[in-house]
């Protein structure tokens, strides 16, 4: 799939063609840190400095929010430098997009799970621009041919006469040698580093031991805490506010209005929260949203009798339904999901002498600087943005920054000032993954094979700026690309406008489409007899991308991308089914389920085990098998997907957001469940070898939970939960 | 008023409203902050720390009634179990976003200290109060176990 762009779609192509003709070259500033001299450290590029004190430093151009980004491009520059694991460092970038934009969106953001995609060339030529400089230098110091110099482990030597130095030792003379702008790669056969098990993560030591320092643990000299009274129904405003008994508590320095509402802003957070708890605020609910959900449902509901946007068109999947056999068809409900993740937004800002300074968890540097600066009247330059560890964020963060500023603003600037949200603030006021109502109905032939599969889809467009035929793919990814051979094939969408704020969340669109395919997909199965995964080997017999597909409503650029590679979608399933035992037998009250998907360019394939008991179920076992490219450091693969299962298991069991009234009903941890220690599966990850360069998985696995895990379930009891969570019975 | 607290072995005095919760005077006024916020009603573990060797959650519990019972926080965690966690951990990179851990890893050692030879379901039990969002239970399950082997030898 298709990007999630959050500044208008961008060209996966155009980025890619940037990142492997070299002209990403272009980009360094190599006069930078080069002044002559042996003291100097070693920054060929503005990725990569080395300190005479043989540090290697790499800098980060994207946001460390718990994937393991910083430790996966430190790598790729350790690879090609040859460094030792133990003398590497990061720091997160500045904001610079002229130096850091992610190639693929040509802004410096990170999101979409293409992190390690457009930087998988550059850094990698980062560090073989080092190392050749190193070469080079330890050539000229010791008078020998550079093509006899070896490098390994933080090493240079030239083995005929015995000599050898350190990185450091060598930085300085490196530093006065010219850049090199075409240096080779290494083959892949050749690493030592990626791919490979037992590289440590960088920021593990200072995650252990309290100093790893996030957003909302920014301390400065006099720094007072906000915390922000918003409109409880979406697009309410102030329509008075009383000041008084909020100012009156002890601690709370100023009560101002910003656009988001009223920030109480006080010496400590809990001075702040009783202010703002003391507060009394009339709002204004013209305009606002009023609807509850269930209002929203029977609307939705309404238009699955009506024909959407086509999203895909093969064949005449409305003709061929008719003249079926047999049709199964069924609806679907998904709420609204938050991303809740631990760390609270919080946002730290403070004027400088001739600027301000911004501590961030949000993956939008240039968006917080830009946004910054719009609305200070700065320069960009003006503002310096410091982008700290997230504590999770999964899209919650993005777009988070400027109320801080505005707050800032609103006491001019007068001291340095943390935005802190609590829980239920992040619960009533955030922007959620939309809810969407489905329909599918299939039709099938006396034989039972499947002749007509028909999607249908009702719900918000998260990226509605350039839809294609109306249709905003990402509201259809995985169900306009599924990769079954089904001679006719319909999938439209109804795009729905409602007052509630929304984005992307870890596994956006999979998260809904494919447990609607999956799990239908296992009804077709149960109805004809077959086993689900000898169907879907079937149906994944031929190569999608050869289809003549009449409609694709997918942008250009993604359409090339928007199936796997044939057959590797299927050696992925087979994988998991092999891993996983199946057709072996089960006990009773047990059964399998699996479910497959293909987003981000990673193929998944999972295999769920349940034991089920008269009321309740659990989850024993996910197997997952992860087609994903190269994976540079195989164990923070794993890790994100062993995660992507639990969050992927809170979304089916209890997550919902839910309105009375335009009201967000949830407010924490109590009545917004996730998922918990005694609730979680066994996992076992396995990743199909691949040369292919890296490609997504930070979420691109929460799509097959859920239908996996609703097959097993399927198959241990016979009961079909097609109206998500769970728990909404 | 004028409260003293013991953290981390250290005598500290801090002024303040004793109806305040212990997290926000451990973050805010002893700069200690390892300790998290996660929901501020003690469902989600983020500011878990030991008071008289205890885990306890930190913010809801009001500073004025801590009195001279000692408080442990992720900063003050030693000896050999913290140190056979922390091995553990690292060995087996049981962080993502890591915003969990504090609070994990001083549950884990209460656990430990409580428990050396721990099941499955001790650990579910005792660290079923701790949210980690990004997901990674299965590897903690893990890490506590290995940390239990560690402290074996
Ligand atoms: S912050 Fe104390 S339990 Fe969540
Ligand atoms: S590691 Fe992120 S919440 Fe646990």
């Amino acid at each position: 799939m298709p990007e999630t762009p959050l500044l208008g779609r961008r060209s996966i192509l155009r980025g890619a063609a940037v990142a492997t003709t070299g002209l990403v070259i272009g980009l360094y500033v190599p006069e930078r840190g080069r002044a002559a001299g042996r003291s100097e450290p070693l920054a060929p590029n503005a990725f990569l400095r080395i300190s005479p004190e043989n540090e290697v430093t790499v800098v980060a151009k994207h946001v460390e929010w718990g994937q393991g980004i910083h430790t996966t491009l430190a790598m790729m520059i350790a690879e090609e430098l040859d460094a030792d694991w133990g003398q590497v460092r990061v720091v997160p970038a500045p904001a610079d997009p002229d130096l850091y934009a992610n190639l693929i969106f040509e802004a410096q953001v990170t999101a979409g799970s293409n992190s390690v995609r457009n930087s998988w060339e550059q850094y990698r030529r980062a560090g073989a621009t080092g190392r050749a400089m190193l070469v080079a230098a330890a050539a000229q110091r010791w008078n020998v041919p550079a093509a006899e110099i070896t490098v390994d482990q933080g090493v240079v030597r030239h083995s005929r006469t015995g000599r050898k130095a350190t990185f450091g030792e060598l930085a300085g003379a490196a530093a006065t040698q010219p850049v090199p702008t075409d240096v080779p790669l290494k083959d892949i056969g050749r690493f030592r580093l990626i791919g490979t098990q037992g590289v440590h993560r960088l920021d593990t030591p200072s995650k252990l031991d309290g100093s790893a320092r996030f957003a909302i643990d920014v301390t400065q000299p006099g720094m007072l805490t906000a915390l922000v009274a918003r409109s409880p129904r979406f697009g309410g405003r102030v329509a008075s506010v009383d000041r008084a008994a909020a100012l009156r508590v002890p601690g709370v320095r100023h009560v101002v209005q910003i656009p988001t509402g009223i920030a109480v802003v006080a010496d400590t957070f809990w001075a702040a929260k009783k202010g703002r708890d003391a507060l009394d605020v009339r709002w204004d609910d013209t305009g606002a949203e009023t609807r509850s959900t269930t209002d929203l449902v029977t609307e939705y509901r309404a238009l699955l009798d009506r024909r959407g946007d086509i999203a895909r068109k093969d064949g005449d999947a409305e003709r061929a339904l008719a003249g079926a056999a047999h049709t199964i068809t069924a609806d679907f409900e998904y709420p609204y999901l938050a991303h809740a993740p631990l760390e609270p937004v919080a946002v730290a800002v403070r004027r400088t002498r001739d600027g301000v300074e911004v501590w961030t968890g949000e993956g939008s540097v240039q968006g917080a600087q830009e946004g910054a600066a719009e609305l200070l009247g700065l320069t960009r330059e003006q503002v310096t943005v410091h982008s700290v560890y997230a504590g999770g964020s999964f899209g919650r963060k993005d777009g988070t920054t400027l109320e801080a500023v505005e707050i800032l603003r609103a006491i001019g600037g007068s001291a340095p000032v943390k935005l802190v949200w609590t829980r239920e603030d992040d619960l009533r006021h955030s922007f959620y993954r939309p809810m969407y109502v489905h329909r599918m109905t299939v039709g099938l032939d006396r034989r039972g094979d499947i002749t007509a599969w028909h999607h249908r889809i009702v719900g918000q467009s998260i990226f509605p700026w350039e839809p294609v035929n109306g249709v905003d793919w990402v509201s259809v990814d995985g169900a306009g690309n599924i990769p079954y051979d089904i001679p006719n094939i319909l999938v439209d969408l109804h795009t729905t406008q409602t007052g509630v704020p929304i984005n992307t969340l870890r596994g956006t669109a999979g998260a809904h489409t494919v447990y609607s395919v999956e799990t239908m997909l296992d009804d077709v199965a149960a109805r004809t007899g077959r086993d689900p995964l000898a169907l879907r080997r079937q149906l994944m017999s031929r190569d999608p991308n050869t289809k003549q597909i009449e409609i694709l409503s997918i942008a250009e650029a993604d359409r090339p991308t928007v199936f796997a590679e044939f057959p590797r979608q299927r050696r992925t399933l087979e994988l998991a089914a092999r891993r996983a035992g199946w057709g072996s037998r089960l006990g009773r009250g047990r059964g399998r389920g699996l479910a497959v998907h293909y987003g981000f360019l990673t193929s998944v394939a999972m295999v769920a085990e349940v034991t089920a008991h008269r009321e309740t179920f659990r989850v024993d076992r996910v197997v997952c098998a992860v087609d994903c490219g190269i994976a540079v450091n195989p164990d923070i693969v794993r890790s994100q997907i062993e995660g992507s299962v639990a969050w992927g298991l809170s979304i089916m069991l209890d997550g919902a957001i839910t309105l009375d009234r335009g009201v967000v009903q949830q407010s924490g941890f109590h009545d917004y469940r996730v998922l918990r220690m005694d609730q979680m599966p066994k996992v076992e990850v396995h990743i199909m070898p691949s040369s292919a360069p890296p490609k997504g998985v930070g979420q691109v696995a929460v799509a097959t939970v859920a239908p996996a895990v609703a097959n097993a379930l399927f198959a241990a009891t016979g009961r079909r939960v097609r109206r998500l969570p769970f728990s909404a019975g | 008023m004028t409260l003293r607290l013991t953290v981390n072995d250290q005598r500290r005095r801090v002024e303040t409203d004793p109806e305040t919760p212990l997290l926000w005077v451990i973050r805010e006024q002893l700069g200690l902050t390892g300790t998290k916020f996660g929901c501020g009603a003690g469902v989600c573990g983020a500011c878990t720390v030991q008071l008289d060797g205890k885990p306890v959650q930190s913010c809801s519990v009001p500073v004025g009634d801590v009195g001279r019972q000692p408080v442990t926080t992720i900063e003050g965690v030693d000896g050999p179990v913290a140190e056979a966690v922390r091995r553990a951990w690292l060995e087996l990179d049981a962080a993502e976003c890591g915003y969990c851990q504090p609070g994990m890893i001083v549950a884990a050692i209460a656990l430990l200290r409580r428990k050396p030879h721990c099941t499955d379901k001790d650990i579910d039990d005792a660290l079923r109060g701790n949210i980690c969002r990004c997901g990674i239970y299965d590897r903690i399950r893990a890490a506590v176990h290995l940390a239990a082997r560690k402290l074996e030898r």
